[in-house]
């Protein structure tokens, strides 16, 4: 059985949904996104991440428009928005405080959309009963939003904005106001009302997970400026710079000079008088240049004995040790001070644990283990 | 103990103050009037015990209340007054929102300035501030100078001791206690809403429509209650800028008062009054109450 990987930013011959132009956004003299071009495809479920006031939710509200770019141009399906009001555009939003009408009851609330469509009555009713049921609120119909809970009215702010069916659904950090169960449920709930209604969806989110989870593709931003756009996966294993290796995740960033070995590999000199680090690499580096390596936690080993035949292996001290309950950190110090975190698994019990305070141990990992970076 | 002072304390106020007073006024109404004084018989006499209270008693009966359904003077004062308030109430109502409405629009640091110039009025006495309307919507007043000198009209305006001069002085006067209530509800409105509401198709009048107007609501109706129940007992400003075809009941009770000194007559009129306000006060503070419940 083939299956076809969705990855429509791969095909050259499919035309983008969304189409973000050297779009400039300034509130005075403040600017909150900077030249920026970026497409969307249809059926993404695309991720804006990053921390707050990096322009995420500028973007999110340009898409809506409740904001118009300063330069450049935003287009939707090939149609530049630049006049066209919040209403007139085939988007719906889901706010992040949800923005439910507190007047209305949830069926209303559901309802508001489809009436302004002048949308026939017994139609209309079907639409509201779909998209009650697609959020599991059928029993909540009569309710008022503040008779009902955080997460029940999450899914009618849900159900709310794709009741007209847009070609696009925006969601400002939806799920910031759940707790993390119910969080980590919704999200598997949102990724399948997506498949399910084949909408593409747009989230700003500053919770890495969430992103990571959901998204088709996820956009990291800082400054106004998109750092990286990729899968989720590559933008955890291959991030293209030290700022995304930061954001995302628990990482390890060691800074030294390159030295060219072979046609893929490096040496990374980190400090003097110790072997320096091998890592392999497609990005070219000259001799002598900054590099940094950055390497994750969990691909690094840690031993009580220096592994045979590793490639890359150093000895240090475990000064801090945090235990996770699955999982323990080990902080171990190497020469010269740099601190390096590792983490295994605890596939034993605690009591029967083989390293503590103070213990000698050895840190090894492969050559492709960490990135080695410019920036 | 102590919380049974404290509640106390509210009650022997209303009793003292509110129920005390009223009983008087509704046996006055019950009294015959009398050339005495006070002018009315019968006077309570507890020395001659027992048969006192008796004959007391005895002489008290409706035939005032009679009287006022009889001469039609009180019943067509009571439906003038009863116009008068609610359309004074639905003008200040129409000037009030727009401006409550700015209020609420406006930045965040322009809003304590501005409260404080709705209110700031309150600062000159009440009486003060209608003598001075006198002034300017007089025939020789600054308002028909200006409106002269501006060329709108050639002849002088009557305006003053007219319903219309009525009309503004009310308008003018309860205008803060319709503005401040509606201004709390909109300023607590979430603008959020009214992106939802246009993000699901609304142009901004319909948003406004659906959104604003619903939720100041109840707003509206506290201003509404606030404004009409004293508008319809008003007696000052009648009576300095109505004119002799302004029939208010405030003023034929301070008539029957202090012209004619029959106060059994103008005792039952302000017992009817409040018969007919209790119902606007009942329903004010149900919603009073309603829009509590709805905030927990």
């Amino acid at each position: 059985m083939t299956q076809t990987v969705f990855a429509p930013w791969e095909d050259p011959n499919e035309t983008p949904l969304i189409q973000f132009k050297g779009v400039t956004k300034r509130f005075g003299t403040f600017t909150a996104i900077d030249d920026l071009t970026q497409d969307i495809y249809t059926r993404e479920f695309f991720a804006l991440l990053g921390p707050s006031g990096c322009g995420k939710t500028t973007m999110m509200r340009m898409l809506a428009g409740f904001e118009t770019p300063t330069e450049g141009q935003i287009l939707i399906a090939g149609q530049d928005m630049a006049n066209v009001p919040p209403n007139e555009r085939a988007v719906n939003m889901m706010f992040q405080s949800y923005a439910l009408f507190p007047h209305l009851s949830i069926w209303e609330n559901i309802a508001f959309g489809l009436k302004r469509m002048k949308m026939p009555k017994d139609e209309m009713n079907a639409r509201v009963d779909e998209m009650l049921r697609l959020t599991r609120l059928s029993k909540f119909a009569k309710r008022k939003p503040h008779q009902i809970s955080g997460g029940q009215r999450q899914r009618v702010a849900l159900a709310r904005s794709l009741a007209r069916a847009p070609k696009l659904l925006l969601l400002d950090e939806p799920l910031g106001a759940l707790d993390k169960k119910l969080r980590e449920e919704t999200q598997f709930e949102l990724m399948d009302i997506q498949e399910k209604t084949g909408t593409t969806f747009v989230i700003v989110t500053h919770d890495q997970e969430e992103a990571m989870t959901v998204a088709s593709r996820v956009a990291v931003m800082d400054d106004g400026k998109i750092m990286q756009v990729s899968t989720p996966d590559k933008i955890y294993e291959e991030p293209n710079s030290v700022y995304v290796a930061d954001f995302i995740g628990d990482v390890n960033i060691i800074e030294g000079t390159a030295k060219k070995t072979s046609e893929d590999g490096y040496d990374i000199l980190w400090h003097d008088g110790q072997e320096p680090f091998h890592a392999k690499t497609t990005r070219q580096l000259s001799d002598g240049q900054k590099a940094f390596v950055a390497i994750r936690p969990e691909k690094i080993g840690i031993s009580p004995e220096k592994p045979e035949g590793a490639m890359n292996a150093v000895k240090g001290k475990i000064i801090d040790i945090g235990y996770l309950g699955n999982i323990s950190t080990y902080h171990v110090e190497l020469p010269g001070g740099v601190m390096i975190k590792a983490q295994q698994t605890n596939t034993r019990r605690l009591s029967r644990r083989t390293f503590t305070w103070e213990d000698e141990v050895w840190l090894s990992w492969t050559l492709t283990a960490g990135s080695v970076l410019e920036r | 103990m102590r919380r049974l002072f404290l509640i106390s304390v509210p009650y022997l106020w209303l009793l003292a103050l509110f129920l005390i007073p009223f009983v008087i006024v509704l046996k006055i109404s019950l009294s015959d009037t009398a050339l005495a004084i006070p002018p009315y018989t019968p006077q309570l006499d507890l020395t001659t015990g027992w048969e006192g209270i008796k004959s007391f008693f005895g002489a008290l009966d409706f035939e005032n209340f009679v009287w006022l359904t009889e001469d039609d003077l009180y019943w067509k004062a009571y439906v003038s007054s009863l116009q008068i308030a609610v359309f004074s109430t639905l003008f200040a109502l129409l000037v009030g929102y727009p401006i409550a409405y700015g209020m609420a629009q406006a930045p965040e640091q322009w809003r304590a300035t501005l409260m404080m110039l709705i209110i700031l009025p309150f600062w000159t006495s009440f009486l003060i501030r209608v003598y001075a309307w006198m002034g300017i919507l007089s025939q020789e007043g600054l308002l028909n100078q200006f409106l002269m000198w501006l060329g709108v009209i050639n002849e002088p305006l009557i305006i003053l001791n007219t319903n219309k001069a009525v009309y503004i002085g009310i308008v003018y006067t309860y205008l803060p206690f319709m503005i401040l209530p509606i201004y709390s509800a909109l300023e607590k409105l979430d603008g959020s809403l009214l992106e939802a509401a246009e993000d699901l198709g609304c142009s901004r009048f319909t948003a406004f429509w659906l959104v604003t107007i619903p939720l100041s609501k109840n707003g509206i109706i506290a201003g509404c209650f606030l404004v009409f129940i004293p508008a319809i007992g008003e007696f000052v400003i009648p009576s300095l800028l109505g004119g002799s075809s302004t029939l208010m009941i405030g003023k034929v009770l301070w008539e029957e008062f202090f012209a004619n000194r029959d106060w059994p007559v103008a005792a039952a009129v302000a017992v009817v009054l409040l018969l007919i306000l209790i119902i606007p006060i009942i329903l004010f503070q149900r919603n009073e109450q309603k829009q509590r419940e709805a905030e927990q």
